[in-house]
């Protein structure tokens, strides 16, 4: 008997890197069930080697060019998401190794750690590739749900369960209030996909219905990308958390909420520019500026690096003020910051996880004097902070240029107010990221204890590959700008 | 007797307040948990009602996957709850605020 139901076509080649995540995973689940206790050890190997395994498909995507589209559009595999891919991927694997010996190290398992960072990183891949509503929302909660378990990883530490809590309340809440958004955009249009809400959305009138439903999915994207005033859990949850998930939060779960703001936001309402802009671009100034200024008096390098990762998605919430005149210019420009802001910010991290093996504190004062016993690492995170800050010829200087000509490129009051914006937030960025790089190399080693910082082979290799991708994309930017130069989400959508 | 779109959404807008209201003024972790239940149910109940409307049923779709999220949402944060009432003897949510600055 016929059901008249037809299979959907499946383009394996474009799902590859999706398929070799989940396969991992299920490999990891099978692997922890039937090793005794001591060899837990090789979760860490096979999940590193399964995020590089599917980085194969990714490039091979790339050489093959072209967009493949499936499930009647709802999963679109082209340049913006292949490049996203890679990025989630390569941060995914970083992360790894920053968590081997901190996860080893503590008396906490390890094969659910793994499992569940896994998880998240394929809630992100999929997002990369998401262009209607319910896939955004699966892959919003498949990223998510797991970071909420790895914030409270330290389960028996009260900070560490004080960082779960408010990220997951924080987060579910958002999540919510994102959901009515989309409700209301599915009531106005009567349908779920991106494109055909841009076509329905695109007349002169607007229903004020729309005007709600924009301002309450940027509101659930905002706590996401933790833009100011929906910032409030970032600097908690980064303080108690375990410090290789902060470095997971900061980097690649913002990047995602990045991606799903831009997928959702410029693929339904493209047309709608009016109303977004002044959004963005009030979002953009209070993240740029509240994070800078309470960066500035903070005590703690993990949470004054908390701070700073507000005002950097500060930065990257400008060019989307002036998206309706650059186009996909200013996608281009946040997918570049997006990159570098990945190597630089977890190669700081890498730095602090190395550095307090021997402190066991985050606190500014325990780096006092790292260059006299550990050299390496204090050049490292001199290099990291001050790429951070922009100065050339580090990765930084790149990536903010790049929001600079964009600003600059629209013409518009807007553009050369938050470029101005930008230049001085930059100039006060300075002032603390230095202030940790004199520390480190001017100040006394508070207690004379002059032992060498015993740093393990993993968290070498995360330093080595940031450190050399942060110098790189300083020196040769042409890298960077030509991976993106084909990523268009603006211009896949037909005028109407 | 026919029911009007409108009674619907309206139902759903109370809920979506209340749910609001509840995560914003409640202090016990479970409250906060059933108030964003709330929130997530309004939402369910607005999908139906436009998926009925506009007759394509990807809405009734999007709301089974919302139960289905809304499920394991629930499970993690009830573990989390549990978790901050082994080492804390409370779940007050003001209480929980060792970080500051």
């Amino acid at each position: 008997m016929l059901l008249g139901f037809e299979a959907p076509s499946i383009d394996f080649h474009a799902l590859a890197p999706e398929i070799v995540v989940t396969a991992t995973l299920a490999v990891l689940i099978l692997v922890d069930a039937f090793t005794p206790k001591q060899a837990k050890s090789a979760q860490s190997s096979i999940a590193g080697l399964g995020l590089l395994l599917a980085l194969v498909p990714v490039v091979t995507l790339a050489v093959d060019g072209g967009t493949r589209v499936m499930f009647e559009g709802a999963f679109v595999v082209d340049t913006f998401s292949l490049v996203l891919t890679g990025l989630f991927l390569v941060s995914g694997y970083v992360v790894i190794l920053l968590s081997q010996t901190y996860i080893a190290e503590g008396d906490y398992w390890e094969g659910e750690y793994y499992q569940l960072l896994l998880a998240s990183i394929l809630g992100m891949m999929v997002m990369a590739s998401a262009r209607d509503l319910i896939t955004v929302f699966i892959a919003l909660e498949l990223l998510s749900i797991p970071a909420y378990m790895l914030a409270a990883w330290r389960k028996r530490d009260l900070r560490s369960d004080e960082a779960g809590i408010k990220y997951y309340l924080m987060g579910v809440f958002a999540s919510a209030v994102l959901l009515y958004g989309m409700s209301l955009l599915y009531g106005l249009t009567g349908t779920t996909m991106l494109s055909e809400i841009a076509t329905k959305l695109a007349g002169e009138d607007v229903p004020s219905a729309a005007v709600l439903a924009i301002v309450f999915i940027v509101v659930g994207f905002g706590f996401k990308v933790s833009a100011v005033p929906f910032h409030t859990w970032a600097p908690d949850t980064y303080e108690g958390a375990p410090t290789p998930v902060t470095a997971f939060l900061a980097v690649a779960s913002k990047a995602a909420g990045f991606v799903a703001l831009m997928i959702v936001v410029f693929g339904a309402f493209p047309f709608r520019v009016d109303i977004v802009e002044p959004l963005f671009w009030a979002l953009a100034v209070a993240t740029m500026f509240v994070g800078n200024l309470i960066a500035l008096r903070q005590t703690n390098v993990v949470r004054m690096l908390a701070y700073s990762g507000i005002a950097q998605a500060g930065y990257m919430l400008a060019p989307l003020a002036v998206a309706g005149t650059v186009g996909d210019a200013a996608v281009q420009s946040i997918l570049i910051y997006l990159m570098i802001y990945a190597t630089m910010n977890l190669g700081a991290f890498a730095v602090v996880i190395a550095a307090s093996r021997k402190t066991r504190s985050g606190e500014l004062t325990s780096f006092a004097g790292l260059v006299r016993y550990a050299p390496g690492l204090a050049v490292a995170m001199a290099m990291f902070l001050f790429s951070l800050a922009g100065i050339p010829p580090l990765g930084g200087w790149f990536a903010k240029f790049g929001i600079f000509k964009t600003l600059v490129e629209a013409d518009s009051a807007a553009g050369y107010s938050l470029a101005i914006i930008v230049g001085v937030n930059s100039v006060i960025a300075l002032f603390y990221y230095a202030r940790v790089a004199k520390t480190m190399i001017m100040d006394d080693v508070p207690d004379g204890d002059l032992s060498p910082v015993q740093v393990p082979v993993s968290l070498r290799a995360a330093i080595s590959i940031t450190l050399v991708l942060t110098v790189v994309f300083g020196i040769l930017p042409q890298l960077v700008a030509g991976l993106t130069d084909n990523a268009t989400l603006l211009s896949a959508v037909a005028v109407p | 007797m026919d029911l009007m779109l409108n009674q619907f959404l309206f139902l759903g807008a109370i809920l979506f307040c209340i749910g609001v209201y509840g995560v914003l003024a409640r202090r016990n972790a479970v409250m906060v948990l059933m108030s964003i239940e709330l929130i997530l149910n309004s939402v369910n109940i607005n999908l139906v009602a436009f998926s009925t409307m506009w007759g394509v049923a990807s809405g009734a779709v999007f709301a089974l996957f919302v139960i289905a999220v809304a499920a394991a949402e629930v499970g993690v944060g009830l573990a989390l709850v549990l978790m901050l009432y082994r080492n804390m003897r409370s779940i007050d949510v003001d209480r929980v605020d060792l970080m500051k600055g």
